[in-house]
């Protein structure tokens, strides 16, 4: 039971004071699991943080129910991923009753006029920095083109193609050229 | 049925958005607009909540669109929508797969999916900047340039360039939106 408690409290704790996404509760994680309470090795960790970053669903939930599930099982993850979602539930759940009655001032709806224009600053510049850190092959800068161009492209034409369907091909495109890249170099190898 | 689809629909984020955060949002933004739960603007000033508040983008997102459309009951069912996939996802993983990330398919597939995301959130902010800077967001719109929206967009960048230059450090982005909330309020009441 106190087991279950504690992990409910920290992820409580994470859940409340992680602002800034994913990115920045995975930095939490690390400080309270790997380095003060030695829950998780260093190295199952980036595992956890490599894991959660790739399977759908945001990173910070995914992690918590990784980490629950190694310390206390299936009900250790239920408990932790309800800690880390709680303090936000409940916040944005507020928010969400006078949210109408706030932005209906007009000094306040000018204000998020001008701090819409930034979210689409902020998204623009996340996905450049994304881009950066991309490693520039020809594979990875054919898809990103290609799926830039045809979503700008197909939101322009008001023609619906949903953002699944450019997962799921995507996915399936680099199956597709990592099972050709293997027979080729099978081929290679009988030829010699 | 709205608790249904709000479920329904929250479920269907949850399982295919990949890349947290930013990387969820063109997902969300498609199906959310489809269904009229919010207009691009009202999306917008939630994301700006969502990221002055704490928790991932996706919960934050999922709880208000849940409580506007279906109350309380609505705001806890979308989220736990948005939840259940990956949940049920990583279990699986953490049970049985030990060495899912080392499977030379896994790897070829999210290596697909990766460059994917960044496309995906590259043409999101285009369609978005289009829609709420130039008004236009298909063939056939009468164009409603909001220019004090341009200027405000030309500051920031200015803005994170010096702050780049000066300190070597980007402003974080509760401040760039502090920042974008006092330049609406004064370009916008000229």
């Amino acid at each position: 039971m106190k087991k279950y408690l504690n992990l409910f409290l920290t992820m409580l704790k994470i859940g409340l004071f992680t602002f800034g996404g994913g990115y920045a509760m995975i930095a939490l994680l690390e400080n309270e699991f790997v380095s003060k309470k030695r829950w998780i090795e260093k190295d199952e960790f980036l595992d956890v943080a490599a894991i959660a970053e790739s399977t759908p669903g945001p990173i910070a939930i995914n992690s918590a129910t990784y980490i629950g599930y190694k310390k206390a099982g299936v009900l250790g993850s239920a408990v932790a991923t309800l800690g880390v979602m709680l303090p936000s539930f409940v916040i944005i759940y507020a928010i969400s009753l006078f949210f109408d009655t706030f932005l209906s001032l007009t000094y306040v709806a000018y204000a998020f006029k001008g701090i819409q224009i930034c979210v689409v600053y902020l998204i623009l510049s996340a996905g450049v920095k994304m881009l950066k850190q991309t490693e520039k092959s020809i594979f990875n800068i054919m898809i990103i083109s290609v799926t830039l161009v045809c979503m700008v492209a197909l939101s322009v034409f008001a023609v619906s193609f949903s953002t699944i369907f450019y997962i799921l091909i995507s996915g399936t495109v680099g199956v597709v050229v990592y099972l050709l890249g293997k027979i080729r170099k099978e081929k290679k190898h009988d030829l010699s | 049925m709205i608790y249904l689809e709000l479920f329904l629909t929250f479920l269907q984020i949850g399982a295919f958005s990949f890349g947290g955060g930013y990387g969820m949002i063109s997902l969300i933004r498609e199906k959310v607009l489809m269904h009229g739960w919010l207009t691009e603007e009202e999306m917008l000033n939630m994301i700006a909540v969502a990221e002055s508040t704490p928790g991932p983008i996706a919960v934050n997102m999922a709880t208000f669109v849940g409580s506007s459309q279906g109350g309380f009951l609505g705001a806890i069912l979308a989220t736990l929508g948005v939840v259940l996939p990956s949940f049920f996802i990583i279990l699986i993983i953490a049970a049985l797969i030990r060495n899912f990330m080392k499977y030379a398919g896994v790897k070829a597939f999210l290596g697909g999916i990766r460059p994917c995301v960044v496309g995906l959130i590259l043409a999101t902010a285009i369609t978005m900047f289009m829609s709420t800077a130039i008004g236009f967001s298909g063939i056939g719109d009468t164009l409603a340039t909001d220019f004090n929206g341009i200027i405000i967009f030309a500051i920031l960048i200015l803005i994170n360039i010096v702050a780049k230059l000066a300190f070597k450090k980007k402003p974080t982005p509760i401040l760039m939106i502090l920042i974008s909330a006092g330049l609406g309020m004064l370009m916008y009441s000229l």
